[in-house]
């Protein structure tokens, strides 16, 4: 633990610490371009420099650690004109175009130029100009203003996991590029915008459309996957511009995947923005009245037991428990949030649940991944697991996908499972001697007809191996819905499962489906029956819809969501929804009232009190749950040969907020027919 | 993740040099091949007609288990790493500080009119390709060509034409000092210094 001094404060910093981290500790500010804590050290910049007393110059405080006895100045004049001429160098070759750059208000090299420059630029000469790289549909290269800090380099080396890009040529003439002019094909290739201090690489679907002190900025959470990333909205008016991570340090740390980021434009399009009614086989505009009187007289004298409501992915709380109140009200238990057809049960919470926590990923050392691609179901959670198979060993069962890291394939079937409960294999040994191995089940094996049975062997293989202990838990879900761990708190499952009430609709003993945002299954099925469609978007849903009530967006309602951990969070309402559009727990109270049964709040407020006391464990706003390991979950029993695949296929386009994007449309031409071209290329040579 | 963009015609390293590629790997551990980078890419290039071409990167890219833009990295930074065709032959003029003082522009003008191309450039059969090269690193015997691996010294106009045409001609001359009948880079006219230390005046000590 060496102890510096540092303008005269005395710091101890832990061993391995840099002579920045230092300073930071101090409370002193240094700038820095390449800098960044969460990548390697590359102290190319010079923008950290400070003077070290019996040193000869200046020294970079980022590559330099600390040691004991330093002293370091920092504002001395020596390094005041050391500054100042790094950022005169820097800004030979760096435009001066900061009135039609992106960056601009929220600039790196804006900002410290201010901060620390001296007199104007001496220098007069030519000025080096970069032709326009290509980067893929996300990001807008103007390489001319890079200033080869080599963030992005090592954010894709590092933290994505592809690596594409790289500095080619040298000296005057070098230039950050992908290879060949090929996409940065990256699920995550978004943040290298935020990392970039100038505007070399800029957000390009938001190219020119606003500037950083036009915006109105609200701290949010992500429901495009179940990670529940802490984001923050943008918005300009009654738009929401752009998405941006916030810092989570146990759940994304500072990153968000590309879909989060960029399926911004898919909150304009495809809205539901007023109540619909079927009539003559057409959908027609109708009043909320008309939609309410159409709904209740269906509903007249309908037993309970003919009425089913199946949710959605991207439901938050509180509308799901006033589904839940409104349709109990109704007589009915056919409730079900398990689109996908998972097995896992609503009775053990630790059953459904990531139960190591995002975070505990990286106390890992094996770890066993089961039907699934987290590079897709959790983009974000993926670097955690790629920081793992460098420290130790990552075994998957399933399809065999690029996960960006090695992982041992030990089949894919169900029959892997097995032979690894019965100690075969040399997976099993590692497994046995990991100190803190884990066990992630995704939508694919959960999925599985033979879903029951992988549930019982997850779990006796997660007791065999010593995965539970009594800080330890190693038994983890994957989900890929940001509802369903909230769903399944509140029990909307049935007994037969999604498949049950759809069967119930073919077959005529299910007439009445209130349906809360599905769109992900094939809906057709439930033709026969009235179906009652809430949501914020013209997807699948409504195409078998009969009453269309317009809901609105996670970014319009305020709402509670539990991520896969069982971590509860409270996302914030950024705009108003579209139109006639409201918050979904209101449209259902109006609703209950119509039909005679009106639930028992009349504000949010309520409604919350109302649902702590029912689930006290949702007033644990952001903290990580410990549930009890249960004896035994899931259903023993034979097992067949069909392979465990995974569900999702197509990254960007897994909600409905997603597929009416037209960025995220690109992505997905974009990136497939980049590798499809490099396979046909690689046949032909 | 790598994405291919091999289109030209593919590269492969014939199986003696496949056999010295795997010398080289010998040299490093395993898990630190990636060292190898430079010497097979310099192999590569010799068996590739003089150039790197993308299916030449790729392929090393592969063989050391390396991102093919961490190839092209390489690749890019070295100038003695072709990135274009060349001819048969190629003719680097040095052009730097002692060699131009030393008339390096004769030399230029003489290739440039032996040939009938520009640096940079390729004769229309294939035959030639001048480049200009920074410091060749034999500044005592200003100017310089190197050609082959091997260097042609103390040239002028005159000498850097018999050179070219003796290329021409399937001739080579003996490379070393063109004009002046000193060895290698000893002095002219024979040592100035230190007479009476040299076994035999004028050669080797």
């Amino acid at each position: 633990m060496p102890t510096l001094k540092i303008d005269g404060i005395e710091v101890e910093v832990e061993g391995g610490a840099t002579v920045l981290q230092a300073c930071e500790a101090a409370g002193v500010e240094i700038p820095r371009f390449c800098f960044h804590e969460r990548l390697s050290i590359s102290g190319n910049c010079r923008m950290c420099l400070v003077e070290m007393e019996k040193a000869p110059k200046l020294i970079a405080s980022c590559a330099m650690p600390a040691g004991e006895g330093m002293i370091i100045h920092t504002n001395s004049d020596k390094v005041k004109r050391g500054r100042e001429g790094v950022l005169e160098f820097t800004l030979m070759n760096h435009p001066l175009d900061c009135p039609v750059c992106d960056q601009g208000g929220e600039c790196d090299l804006q900002d410290q130029y201010i901060a620390y420059s001296g007199d104007d630029a001496r220098y007069e000469d030519e000025r080096r100009i970069v032709a326009k790289e290509d980067f893929g549909p996300l990001i807008k290269t103007v390489m001319t203003r890079c200033i080869h800090c080599t963030r992005c380099v090592r954010f894709a080396d590092e933290i994505a996991g592809v690596p594409a890009l790289g500095g080619i040529g040298r000296g005057d003439h070098m230039e950050i590029t992908t290879y060949q002019e090929q996409p940065f094909a990256s699920e995550l290739s978004g943040n290298v915008v935020d990392l970039c201090p100038v505007g070399a690489l800029t957000n390009k679907p938001y190219a020119f459309s606003a500037r950083p002190w036009e915006l109105k900025s609200t701290e949010t959470i992500d429901v495009h996957d179940a990670m529940g990333s802490s984001i923050r909205a943008d918005a300009r008016g009654r738009e929401v511009m752009r998405f941006l991570p916030r810092v989570h340090e146990d759940v994304n740390e500072e990153w968000i995947s590309d879909k989060t980021r960029q399926a911004v434009d898919g909150l304009k399009y495809n809205r539901l923005d007023q109540p619909y009614i079927r009539r003559d086989g057409k959908m027609q505009p109708a009043s909320w009245e008309e939609a309410f009187e159409a709904i209740s007289a269906k509903l007249k004298g309908v037993k309970g037991d003919k009425i089913a409501g199946i949710v959605g992915d991207l439901c938050d709380l509180e509308s799901m428990y006033a589904f839940k109140g409104l349709l109990n009200d109704l007589g009915s238990s056919a409730l079900e949030c398990r689109q996908d057809g998972a097995k896992y049960g609503g009775r053990h919470r630790a059953g459904y649940l990531f139960n190591t926590g995002i975070s505990g990923i990286d106390e890992a050392d094996a770890c066993l991944l089961v039907g699934t691609n987290p590079r897709k179901e959790a983009a974000v959670l993926n670097i955690r697991l790629r920081y793992l198979a460098k420290r130790g060993v990552i075994a998957s069962v399933g399809a065999v996908e690029n996960l960006t890291y090695p992982a041992v394939h030990l089949g894919d079937t169900v029959r892997a499972l097995e032979d690894l409960l019965a100690g075969k294999g040399k997976f099993a040994k590692s497994l046995k001697a990991a100190k803190k191995p884990m066990i992630i089940l995704g939508a694919g094996a959960v999925s599985h007809p033979d879903g029951a049975a992988v549930l019982k062997l997850a779990h006796d293989i997660a007791d065999k191996y010593g995965m539970i202990s009594k800080d330890w838990n190693g038994f983890n879900v994957l989900h890929h819905a940001a509802s369903r761990v909230g769903a399944m708190d509140l029990g909307l499952v049935s007994d037969k499962g999604m498949d049950g009430i759809l069967d119930g609709a073919e077959k005529g003993d299910i007439n009445i489906v209130f349906n809360l945002g599905v769109d992900e299954i094939d809906l057709s099925r439930l033709e026969k029956a009235f179906v009652i469609y809430q949501g914020s978007h013209g997807d699948e849903g409504v195409k078998y819809a009969d009453v269309i009530l317009p809901g609105v967006a996670y970014t319009e309602k305020p709402g509670t969501y539990i991520n896969m951990e069982g971590r509860v969070q409270k996302a914030q309402r950024v705009i108003f929804g579209p139109g006639e559009a409201r918050e979904d727990w209101t449209i259902l109270r109006a609703l209950s009232e119509k039909l005679g049964s009106r639930l028992p709040y009349d504000t949010i407020a309520q409604l919350r009190e109302k649902m702590q006391a029912d689930y006290p464990h949702f007033a644990n706003i952001d903290q990580l749950p410990n549930e009890d390991w249960p004896e035994s979950f899931g259903v023993a029993g034979k097992t067949s040969d069909a392979p465990i695949t995974n569900l999702i296929d197509d990254f960007y386009q897994t909600n409905p907020i997603a597929r009416s994007s037209k960025v995220m449309a690109e992505c997905r031409q974009a990136y497939e027919g980049a590798k499809f071209e490099a396979e046909a290329m690689v046949t032909n040579g | 993740m790598n994405i291919s963009v091999r289109n030209a015609e593919a590269f492969e390293f014939t199986p003696e040099n496949l056999k010295w590629a795997a010398g080289q790997l010998a040299k490093y551990p395993a898990s630190r091949k990636q060292s190898a980078v430079m010497p097979l890419l310099t192999k590569a290039q010799e068996q590739n007609n003089g150039w790197i071409s993308v299916p030449v990167m790729e392929y090393i890219a592969d063989m050391l288990e390396m991102p093919y833009i961490r190839v092209q990295e390489v690749v890019t930074f070295y100038t003695m790493y072709r990135q274009k065709p060349v001819g048969k032959h190629v003719i680097e003029v040095c052009t730097t500080t002692p060699c131009w003082l030393r008339g390096s522009d004769d030399v230029v003008a003489a290739c440039k009119d032996e040939l009938g191309i520009g640096f940079g450039e390729t004769t229309a059969d294939g035959e030639f390709t001048l480049l200009e090269v920074e410091c060749a690193g034999a500044c005592v015997n200003a100017p310089v060509i190197a050609y082959k691996e091997e260097y042609y010294e103390d040239l002028d106009n005159d000498s850097t034409r018999k050179f070219i045409r003796a290329i021409k001609n399937g001739d080579i001359i003996a490379p070393g000092p063109q004009t002046t009948d000193r060895h290698k880079s000893a002095p002219q006219g024979g040592p100035t210094t230190l007479k009476e230390f040299c076994a035999t005046p004028g050669g080797d000590s």
